[in-house]
């Protein structure tokens, strides 16, 4: 069993001079092979801590970008034993980077709530976040992580306000700053009161605050990280997953479509330089 | 039933029926139904507000609807007296409107001047774009492609009446779809917008609230009965998809000794993959905010749901049904798509009235049980909708069989 203190997530965050980059994808879209050399590529091109998307009938959370990994990656037969292997497998070829899995509530459900946190520590994984778990009904969920050591990543959202406080009693690791109203996906303005909005998250929880949700590009990244401690990119990666998907799928041009998820990655993370 | 000692209240305050309910959203949804709760909650206590919606009922939707004694049906089948309950009469052709006025007088009352439904059968669609006309509110439906096709008349009638018909693209294209969409548009709009639910479904306070305002179809009930016969009926039959119509009757009944049944799709058959027999054939796990029985694979994935009626379509089902169930309570059943048909064209025989394809179902129960009954039982049909927007769908299934109506 892993400890408190050792979590990666807690190690990462224990020097908050830096700003971290994480970003996201859906295991499995489109396919575990190609999924598992796209993290390389996210951790070589300068990732601090990746979230791990598993896929899902319902995304209630998730715009069409992410919709869409998911069918993909559902077409593929994933499932949440899958993406902890394939945890496992990161974790054998060398790769020690924070890992947390991104799954809705009624797989973890299905999958047993302390079975599944169990798996996660078992298989090398730092945490999850559960989207549609909020702080009134994730009591089993947050006993579960706390007893191997992990943790369970809450999000607050701009329409949080009164809940900030609630929130942070029972969050650990960092707070998953939702960046606007409404789900995944990229967007071309933040919304002007984002910087109070994660000031007041910090100094009420004490904890790292990470943002997410419609952030796409390096100038957007920057902007974030000047009063965050890390920008969380999600389904602009998974867009470049998307529109590199037929040279993926050809041995002959892998290579070339990796490099070109590799260098957008790169230029969303230099804005953290 | 003596024996059913229902907690006094359910929900509790976390909007749990026993181990079903709750609020499972994203973050961002919390700050709303907590207001939607004290808003309820305000609203409840507010005089004006109750004869505000008790007018509308009254005077704008037409109730109470009429307790009918189907005395052709009754002698057909030989066995128990059949009584109907004629939501179908009601304003826009279905219990729906209850519900929908009472949300939308909520939502102009909290000062919002746009609402969101979804659909499947499109009744509820209708039921909200009238309600937003009448009140002037503008009005976004969410609707399946998959049930767009099949509910032309329905689309056309919100059209018609003011609304937005927005087409659900993602996943089976049906109830299920339009609902997260519904639910992924009120994330993005939570501010301005009140999300009519239709069914007593989604995060709490939603199955509470619609079954709150539902709950007329069977205090209605109760006073007709006992007033027509003197005495409660034996046994209450009705349909159940996300089952608003089901709990609105059942409710006032819970604490008689009055048999209850709710009857689900069993589509192409419970023997097939093909059905939506959610409390036959589900297992707990969680959809559209709520912890209920659900049509799920082993891994948490959820199934696809089929029946003839596009309002019984859903993998899910009200939490507070999922509790009966467990309690015993209430004894659920599911019909096929064929037996639904033939229910149809019997009761437009015997009594000439042509029900929803979801009411159907309630009707098709009856058919079997009213025989095995004595004739001085007492059974209540409740006939939640007509069936003027699904004679396309009838007709087309009935030339399938090829015993079309001559």
């Amino acid at each position: 069993m892993i400890q408190t203190g050792q979590n990666r997530i807690d190690q990462l965050f224990a020097d908050r001079s830096r700003k971290r980059f994480i970003p996201f994808i859906t295991v499995g879209d489109p396919s575990l092979e190609v999924s598992f050399e796209i993290v390389k590529a996210l951790v070589e091109a300068g990732s601090d801590l990746l979230e791990l998307g598993v896929a899902y009938s319902d995304p209630l959370a998730d715009g069409p970008t992410i919709q869409r990994a998911s069918q993909r990656a559902l077409a593929n037969g994933v499932t949440i034993a899958d993406v902890l292997a394939f945890v496992a497998k990161l974790r054998d070829a060398g790769i020690n980077t924070p890992l947390v899995l991104f799954t809705y509530v009624n797989p973890v459900m299905q999958y047993g709530v302390e079975r599944f946190f169990a798996d996660l520590a078992k298989h090398g994984a730092d945490g999850a976040v559960i989207p549609d778990l909020p702080a009134e009904e994730n009591a089993e969920a947050t006993a579960a992580a706390k007893k191997y050591g992990l943790h369970l990543i809450s999000l607050v959202a701009p329409t949080s306000e009164s809940r900030i406080k609630l929130i942070g009693e029972q969050a650990s690791g960092f707070i998953y700053c939702v960046s606007s109203l409404g789900v995944t996906g990229a967007r071309s303005q933040l919304r002007s009161d984002l910087a109070e909005f994660v000031q007041k998250v910090k100094a009420s929880s004490g904890l790292p605050a990470a943002v997410g949700f419609g952030i796409s590009t390096p100038e957007q990244v920057r902007e974030v990280a000047a009063f965050s401690d890390g920008v969380i990119v999600g389904s602009a990666i998974v867009q470049q997953i998307e529109r590199n998907l037929s040279l993926l799928a050809q041995p002959e041009t892998k290579a070339e479509g990796m490099q070109h998820i590799k260098n957008f990655v790169q230029q969303l993370a230099s804005g953290l330089q | 039933m003596s024996t059913f000692n229902q907690q006094a209240t359910v929900p509790d305050e976390r909007g749990r029926f026993g181990r079903f309910g709750g609020k499972y959203v994203p973050e961002t949804l919390m700050n709303a139904l907590e207001e939607l709760e004290s808003a309820f909650a305000d609203a409840r206590k507010d005089p004006a507000f109750l004869a505000e919606l008790a007018f509308l009922l009254r005077e704008y939707a037409g109730r109470p609807t009429p307790l009918y004694f189907a005395e052709r049906m009754t002698e057909a089948l030989g066995g128990a007296q059949i009584y109907l309950k004629r939501e179908d009469l009601n304003h826009t052709g279905a219990h729906k409107l209850n519900n929908a006025l009472g949300q939308g007088l909520l939502a102009k009352r909290m000062g919002k001047k746009s609402i969101i439904a979804e659909t499947g059968a499109g009744q509820h669609g209708v039921a909200s774009a009238t309600v937003a006309a009448k009140l002037g509110l503008s009005c976004k439906v969410f609707m399946g492609e998959e049930d767009i096709k099949r509910q032309a008349l329905n689309v056309f009638r919100m059209r018609l009446l003011g609304a937005e018909v927005v087409p659900a693209t993602s996943g089976t294209r049906t109830l299920k779809d339009a609902t997260n969409e519904a639910i992924r548009y009120w994330v993005s709009q939570v501010e301005e917008t009140f999300y009519v639910i239709g069914s007593v479904v989604g995060p709490h306070p939603y199955p509470y609230m619609v079954r709150e305002f539902q709950k007329i179809i069977g205090e209605e009930t109760r006073a007709q009965i006992l007033e027509q016969i003197g005495r409660l009926p034996d046994e209450v039959v009705a349909c159940v998809g996300g089952g608003s119509n089901a709990i609105g009757m059942f409710y006032p009944f819970l604490h008689d000794d009055v048999a209850l049944c709710g009857v689900e799709a069993a589509g192409r058959g419970v023997d097939t993959a093909e059905h939506a027999a959610t409390l036959t054939l589900g297992r707990p796990g969680v959809i559209h905010g709520a912890m209920t029985y659900l049509l799920q694979d082993e891994y948490g994935q959820v199934q696809e749901a089929h029946s003839i009626s596009a309002g019984l379509d859903y993998p899910g089902v009200g939490p507070e049904h999922a509790y009966l169930k467990d309690t015993g309570r209430v004894r659920y059943t599911a019909v096929t798509d064929e037996e639904a048909l033939g229910a149809v064209q019997f009761l437009c025989q015997t009594e000439g009235i042509i029900p929803a394809l979801e009411s159907a179902h309630a009707v098709a129960e009856v058919m079997k049980r009213a025989p095995e009954m004595a004739k001085d039982q007492v059974i209540v049909i409740c006939l939640s909708g007509r069936g003027d927007k699904d004679v396309m769908s009838i007709q087309a299934a009935l030339e399938q069989k090829g015993g079309a109506a001559e």
